[in-house]
């Protein structure tokens, strides 16, 4: 039951919190996070957030595959290059 | 969804795939995904189909209602039967039979079971129905647990006398290593859950890749967390260099969540726990402790259950091993169906065989 999804905290009230995905929103057992705050994304399991979502890291996690897709283009680039010269006139 | 657009990026999808495919490993790489909800991602993105010339995909135990064991069901059948109780469960446990009856068919002769989505709803029964018990069935692995670990902990702050639970969580890692015990698996690498992970961290993952030899990546569910793993873990399998890896650093801390581990300790304590298809496995169940003893619903038990052995021929057990895949079995989509399940891996959503079927090859409706 790996089900969780991500959604943003609107209102917290104690250990409680109302969160919103897609249009729809529901309350939210907060008890496992730390310092959280409206405008924060969660994950949600079974009416509970499980954790934050890390924005930082997932800057992070983009900027590399930012950097592979750079990569094969560069690569996709010299080989045409390659073929060109290698082409008879 | 924030970030759904890099994370369902299809460009970046073919760009892992593409990396994969430069690896140039000789052969289909066994990978082990844990999660139900992994193989349940692999489908409905269409990676397993992009990525199957380079990866055998063995779908591994990580569905808690297809590893609940028929004793368990009995139990909660047996309790389902008074009058005074109110059986409070996930969804997916209400069709599973036990030895003769599922939660399903006590509700149709009129037993009072109900569907909860969050273990607080079977609080709030708890409160609603003063002069009822109300039985929640606590399934699931180390994402669920702190949940249920919560609401115990609040109905004893409130002094609820007719709040209990039935025991049935599991613990992934200790799974994890009986099948790296089998000396004839296969697998060669682990696709590891990301919420389990998200509560316990990556550190129970240490001993697998030390002792085993099989690299375990942490991943995430979208189709490019799924894609930018599985190019990790082959890239480990190419250079012989298996590694933990967290991949999921967006939601998984390296330390989990040390909240969610301090209830669960506090309310919980480990213990040795059956699972259908892979018998007992020590330490690797979850029972209350201490003062939390009182909520336990074994206490409302009068009677022995006794279980019978399933003899369907239902190969659920092999499956959730990675032994089989679901077609497979010589049931498969015959017998066997989510209309008329033989067992919990076609009942389950995130049960094997209800995946495969659901995402089965149909013959093409002719022009």
């Amino acid at each position: 039951m790996c089900l969780a999804y991500p959604m943003k905290v609107v209102s917290i009230a104690g250990p409680r919190a109302m969160a919103e995905a897609c249009g729809i929103r529901r309350e939210v057992g907060i008890e496992l996070i730390k310092n959280i705050a409206v405008g924060d994304y969660v994950m949600v399991h079974a009416g509970f957030a499980i954790e934050k979502v890390d924005t930082r890291q997932a800057e992070k996690t983009l900027e590399v595959l930012k950097e592979y897709h750079e990569a094969l283009q560069e690569n996709k680039r010299q080989k045409s290059n390659d073929l060109r010269k290698r082409a008879p006139e | 969804m924030i970030y759904e657009s890099a994370l369902r990026n299809k460009t970046y999808v073919k760009d892992l795939t593409a990396n994969i495919a430069r690896l140039r490993i000789e052969r289909k790489v066994k990978v082990m995904e844990v999660c139900g909800t992994h193989t349940y991602a692999f489908f409905r993105f269409g990676l397993r189909s992009l990525l199957s010339p380079y990866v055998d995909f063995i779908s591994g135990p990580g569905c808690p209602v297809c590893i609940t064991g028929a004793e368990y069901l009995d139990t909660a059948v047996y309790l389902a039967g008074d009058k005074k109780n109110i059986i409070a469960t996930f969804g997916d446990l209400m069709r599973v039979r036990g030895s003769k009856y599922s939660l399903e068919d006590m509700r149709a002769l009129g037993k009072d079971v109900r569907m909860v989505y969050s273990p607080s709803d079977a609080l709030a029964l708890a409160r609603k129905y003063p002069k009822r018990s109300v039985v929640f069935l606590s399934i699931g692995f180390e994402t669920t647990v702190p949940l249920a670990a919560l609401t115990v902990r609040q109905a004893k702050e409130e002094r609820l006398k007719n709040f209990f639970v039935l025991c049935g969580n599991h613990l992934i890692p200790p799974a994890m290593h009986l099948l790296c015990e089998d000396e004839n698996n296969v697998i060669e690498g682990f696709l590891c859950p990301g919420h389990v992970s998200a509560i316990i961290g990556i550190r129970p993952y240490r001993d697998i890749v030390k002792r085993f030899g099989k690299g375990c990546v942490v991943s995430g569910f979208e189709p490019v967390d799924i894609a930018f793993s599985l190019y990790i873990l082959l890239q480990q399998v190419k250079h012989n260099k298996p590694a933990l890896v967290n991949n999921y650093t967006r939601v998984v801390k390296d330390r989990g969540n040390i909240r969610a581990q301090k209830i669960v300790e506090e309310v919980f304590t480990v213990g040795d726990a059956s699972w259908r298809g892979l018998g007992t496995i020590k330490k690797s169940g979850l029972f209350l402790r201490g003062q939390y003893k009182r909520f336990c619903a074994t206490q409302l038990v009068r009677k022995k259950i006794i279980s019978r052995a399933d003899r369907s021929g239902c190969l659920c057990g092999e499956v959730i091993k990675g032994k089989c895949k679901p077609p497979q079995c010589r049931f498969f989509d015959k017998q066997c169906s989510p209309a008329s399940p033989l067992g919990p891996c076609m009942v389950s959503q995130e049960g094997a065989c209800r995946i495969y079927y659901e995402y089965r090859s149909r013959p093409r409706p002719q022009a």
